[in-house]
């Protein structure tokens, strides 16, 4: 259990406009954003409860000071393979409706300062699945971080998203 | 809202509920002056509290109704009239109450209405207050019933009564008083008041004597603290939120499960300078938990406080004399059980009134009394609490449930000849059909009594009948004391632990093969012989899909934890039993809650989360909550569960033009119903039907079929997104589970093939050719801008599921290929025709999926970047894992097509060449 790394140096902080604080996230080379705000904390998910029947999204179900959480795997969630090799099993801690959910994800990483002028909406053929919880992309030195909806990733199993023609 | 304010709303709102039943008792026993003088005072307090905090209307009717209360205690008769007048305007002062909860302020409005009523009652001729002594016993028992004879407008009245009330309210106000503190009051109306008592308890049964004498103990203190707060010091009570109380029982929740954790690593080190301190802690903890627990208790009386009054009314609109009778009013149990069944016990007292007990003149003739007795018993039974709702009615006609059950579709003539009469009567219970997730009940009853079920099961707790004709019927309720903290046997199975609350375990038993205590098969289901009787067994591992498919059949070795719900036992086969432990019941994740199995998880003392077993999840799984563990049924029970390999199809059998039965899987139909035929309209001279709000079009299962005119008019639903078709079916003969072989047929289009079903031939229906005649486009993808049609493979080895996603696919704006193994599969893929995207069905008989889609993968080129659909029977998360790996795009189960539509869907409008 560590608390979340807030290092700021990921940009050139700029100095005009408003800026949005993201934890970082990485599943394998692909870099993801979540609002800081909206993480609880970030954590070793271990022993995890295997949940027979569960959707494939679900993990398990995991002991946290005292609090069951629902460890939720991005990986599923964005339709890419499982990680393969060991690893620990870093958690970002999100609440939703009152209940917490683990997000299993490669790694963490620091904690980005990000002024909207870097910001751009998702690209139009983006894979349906990832349009959905993507809240579109910033542009980074020699890379690009994708902002996830927090809100879209823990969206599933009640419904099927439904195909949307576009 | 002024806190003032906020008290007296509850204060009142309890005070109300009181004078509802106290009011009830009096009008049974008109001469209780101890029963009178209480709801006297008690809207007395609400009138007085009601003038403080200068709320007028309240006022005005509580004094109204005080005022003709004031009457009866002068000897004025009691009659029917006149109590519901003010119950009447109790339930005015409720709304109002609600209303000033709501908005804070008391609403605009006159209650002429009321207040006039009651003051022309109080207006009555009155017997002289003299003679009293004289007239009280001769009411005594009978109901005088006094019409009002002349009408008068509130207006020409209002200076006359308003009088009146003053003179009244002037003596009121003095008189209470000295009456309250009095324990004996004027010697003068007491006494003749105090004469018949005795006489009315012994004819009263013994019983209603003992529930009336609970009631007053409860109710009367609190009066009194109400009315003298003088120096006199009663029982300390203070009122807490609720929300406090929650909070404390969830920080015991967490404080017992830290325990638990320390018990558990003080049973690993042999440190014995622990064990003292927290053998302390640990008994400081359990009384910690034990007193939070007793402050969340309520006596279950709370919960009927409201029937006395709900049977008045029912028995006076439906014209019965019943008797209601309450005993263990005083057992407690925890509020949240208790909210969860107020309103079931309640809707369970309606029915008895109202389709239990006969009316008088039925009874009489039966030879029973005419008063009819529903009786009310709760009392404490181990760790659980038991509540009896018995009629002394009519009983349930269970010949009547048969026909019933055979006509709804429910179960077969055959099947409802080898029921027990108790299972029979558990129909009532069902909502119509009891595959309730795709086919709901057309109607009638048995939809309240099905709430009632789910909501006593929702909290554990299982429901029984027990029935005679003529004689009545007795429903037993069993629920767990509280919710929070269970007693739970932790079991494994596998590499996983579970928890199984112990209130359901009977018993456990230990088998092992070739013991005396052996898992037997009949038909591939295990059974258990257990002194003389056959009990079916639901192995974990099968039920979960904890197994690997490739991994060998289980040993049947370990234990059998035999468990009840209802009259239905079974047996769950675990491979290791540890030890008992109070566990903390937590909910389950919203994002797993559809899983039946699970009542919820808990933190074990050594830190790790485990589930919950749900014995009434299994329960259904064994069978449909119908079946009582008897020989007979265990073949077709365990069926589901244990041959998913099997791949047996839910069929429903239906008629339709002709004596030829014919079936189409249960998995496309959206809906039964019976429809009024009078209300089929015809435009363009086509059958129409106003359904759900929208024109739904019907079509004959037969061009030969009539439809008919008037009556009832079975009808299958078939929607899709916003359209539905109705199949006008003759009769919906049955929904079974089959093992279908399907001949095809290639000459007829309206017909799949057909196949044995319960050893007779049945024609399976093509659903796609019923589909355009309904609506002509259905079948064309107009509702997306498709360039050109994507083509789609199927892969599956099974013809009949081939054929019958094959339309599905289609109206989902696809090319469809087939395929029926690898070997077919990849020819085609490897050949000229264009492909976009393969549904691959993983279990197939020689090369499964799984190297239909390897072997893609390997070949290069489009075929390794191809976006497949796994079509899988039974979500075992392995071979979800090892579609993933492959890079399956899908996983869907096999009969959820929905699902399927959705997923290819979304393939189809990703952009293609992206996915390449």
């Amino acid at each position: 259990m560590m608390a979340a790394n807030t290092n700021t140096a990921g940009t050139p902080a700029q100095a005009t406009g408003e800026t949005t604080d993201y934890v970082t996230v990485l599943l394998g080379d692909e870099l993801f954003g979540l609002p800081i705000d909206r993480v609880h904390d970030v954590f070793i998910a271990t022993n995890l409860t295997d949940v027979p029947l569960s959707p494939p999204e679900i993990k398990g179900l995991l002991n946290l000071r005292g609090r069951v959480v629902t460890a939720l795997c991005l990986r599923r969630r964005l339709g890419l393979p499982d990680r393969t090799g060991d690893g620990r099993n870093m958690a970002v801690g999100l609440e939703h409706g009152g209940e917490a959910y683990g997000l299993l994800v490669d790694q963490v990483g620091e904690v980005m300062k990000l002024a909207n002028d870097t910001y751009e909406p998702n690209p139009v053929h983006l894979d349906t699945r990832w349009r959905a919880v993507s809240r579109g992309v910033h542009r980074l030195d020699g890379r690009l971080l994708i902002i996830l909806d927090v809100e879209a990733v823990l969206a599933f199993g009640d419904e099927r998203p439904a195909a949307t023609a576009a | 809202m002024d806190d003032l304010l906020r008290e007296f709303l509850t204060e009142s709102g309890e005070h109300l509920d009181t004078v509802d039943l106290e009011l009830v008792r009096f009008e049974q026993d008109p001469n209780n002056q101890t029963i009178l003088r209480n709801i006297f005072r008690l809207v007395h307090t609400i009138k007085g509290t009601c003038g403080f905090l200068g709320l007028p209307r309240l006022e005005a009717l509580a004094h109204a109704a005080e005022t003709l209360m004031g009457k009866f205690r002068d000897g004025m008769p009691v009659t029917s009239p006149a109590v519901s007048l003010i119950l009447q305007t109790l339930d005015r002062i409720k709304v109002i109450l609600a209303e000033l909860e709501r908005t804070g302020g008391e609403p605009a409005g006159v209650d002429e209405d009321l207040i006039g009523a009651l003051e022309r009652m109080s207006e009555e001729p009155v017997p002289a207050p003299e003679p009293v002594p004289v007239a009280a016993p001769a009411a005594s028992g009978t109901l005088v019933p006094q019409v009002l004879e002349r009408a008068l407008k509130p207006g020409e009245v209002s200076l006359d009564d308003l009088e009146r009330a003053f003179r009244d309210t002037a003596v009121e106000i003095e008189a209470p008083a000295p009456e309250a503190l009095a324990p004996m009051p004027a010697p003068e109306p007491v006494r003749p008041a105090a004469r018949p008592e005795p006489v009315r308890q012994e004819a009263a049964a013994a019983a209603p004597a003992e529930a009336r004498r609970a009631e007053p103990a409860r109710s009367e203190p609190q009066p009194a603290a109400e009315s003298e707060s003088g120096p006199v010091s009663k029982v300390q009570t203070i009122r807490v939120n609720v929300d406090t109380l929650e909070h404390l029982m969830t920080m015991v929740s967490e404080l017992v499960l830290t325990r638990n954790q320390l018990l558990e690593i003080a049973r690993r080190h042999e440190d014995g300078n622990y064990k003292v301190p927290l053998q302390r802690l640990s008994h400081v903890t359990a009384e910690l938990q034990e007193g939070v627990m007793k402050t969340r208790m309520q006596p279950i009386g709370s919960a009927w406080q409201k029937l006395p009054r709900v049977v008045r009314d029912l028995s006076s609109e439906l014209g019965k004399k019943i008797d209601l009778v309450m005993q263990g009013a005083e057992t407690e149990l925890d509020r949240q059980v208790l909210e969860v069944i107020k309103d079931p016990l309640t809707h369970m007292v309606r029915n008895s009134a109202d389709h239990g007990i006969e009316s008088g003149a039925e009874r009489k003739s039966a030879g029973k009394p005419e008063k009819g007795t529903i009786r009310l018993n709760a009392f404490h039974e181990g760790g659980t609490i038991t509540i009896e709702i018995a009629d002394d009615g009519k009983g349930l006609d269970l010949s009547a449930i048969r026909r019933k059950a055979v006509e709804r579709g429910v179960a077969t003539e055959a099947e409802v000849e080898r029921m027990t009469d108790a299972q029979v009567a558990k129909f009532i219970f069902h909502a119509g059909f009891s595959t309730a997730k795709a086919v709901t009940s057309v109607s009638g009853r048995g939809v309240g009594m099905d709430v009632v079920k789910t909501n006593i099961e929702l909290i554990g707790g299982t429901i029984d009948i027990q029935t005679q004709l003529g004689a009545g019927t007795t429903f037993t309720i069993k629920i767990p004391l509280t919710l929070a903290i269970v007693a739970a046997l932790i079991v494994s199975a596998r590499e996983h632990r579970f928890a199984i609350p112990q209130v359901s375990v009977l018993e456990l038993v230990r088998v092992q093969p070739g013991t005396d205590h052996a898992v037997e098969r009949i038909n591939g289901s295990p059974v258990l012989r257990l002194r003389d009787r056959l009990l079916p067994i639901v192995p974990v591992a099968a039920m979960l899909g904890l197994d690997a498919p490739d991994a060998p059949a289980s040993t049947d070795e370990g234990f059998v934890v035999v468990s009840q719900v209802g009259r239905q036992r079974f047996g769950i086969l675990v491979d290791g039993v540890f030890h008992t432990e109070e566990i903390v019941v937590k909910p389950m994740s919203s994002k797993l809650r559809h899983i039946p199995l699970f009542s919820g998880n808990t933190i074990l003392g050594d830190g790790a989360v485990v589930l919950i077993i749900d014995p009434n999840g299994v329960a259904r799984m064994v069978g449909s909550g119908t079946a009582s563990g008897q020989p007979g049924e265990i073949e077709a029970e365990a069926e589901g569960d244990e041959n998913a390999g099997d791949q047996a199809v839910t069929l429903l059998v239906f008629k339709g033009g002709g004596d030829a039965l014919k079936a189409v899987p249960l998995s496309l139909v959206t809906r039964l119903e019976e429809i009024d035929a009078s209300k089929i309209e015809w435009v363009g001279g086509r059958p129409l039907i106003q359904y759900r709000g929208r024109l739904m079009p019907l079509v004959p299962a037969d061009p030969a079929q009539a439809m008919k005119r008037d009556g009832a008019q079975a009808l299958v639903v078939f929607s899709d997104g916003e359209r539905s078709m109705g199949l006008v079916v003759d009769e919906i003969v049955d929904i079974v589970d089959e093992v279908l072989d399907v001949e095809l047929v290639t000459e007829r289009s309206d017909l799949i093939g057909s196949a044995v079903v319960r050893n007779r031939a049945t024609e399976i229906v093509n659903i796609a050719h019923y589909l355009p005649l309904a609506h002509d486009d259905w079948g064309q993808p107009t509702h997306r801008a498709v360039p050109k049609a994507p083509s789609l493979l199927l892969v599956d080895d099974s013809a009949f599921f081939r054929e019958m996603l094959t339309p599905v696919l289609k109206a989902a704006g696809f090319r469809v290929a087939q395929a029926a193994d690898a070997e077919e599969a990849m020819r085609h893929l490897l050949g000229e025709a264009r492909t976009d995207l393969v549904v691959c069905d993983l279990e197939m008989p020689g090369r499964s999926g799984f190297d239909l889609i390897e072997a893609m993968r390997k070949a290069g080129g489009r075929l390794a970047e191809m976006p497949v659909v796994a079509l899988a029977g039974t979500m075992a998360p392995d071979s979800i894992a090892r579609a993933r790996a492959l890079g399956v795009a899908d996983c869907v189960a096999k009969f959820d097509r929905s699902g399927l539509v959705a997923a290819v869907n979304e393939i189809a409008s990703a952009p293609l060449d992206a996915a390449a």
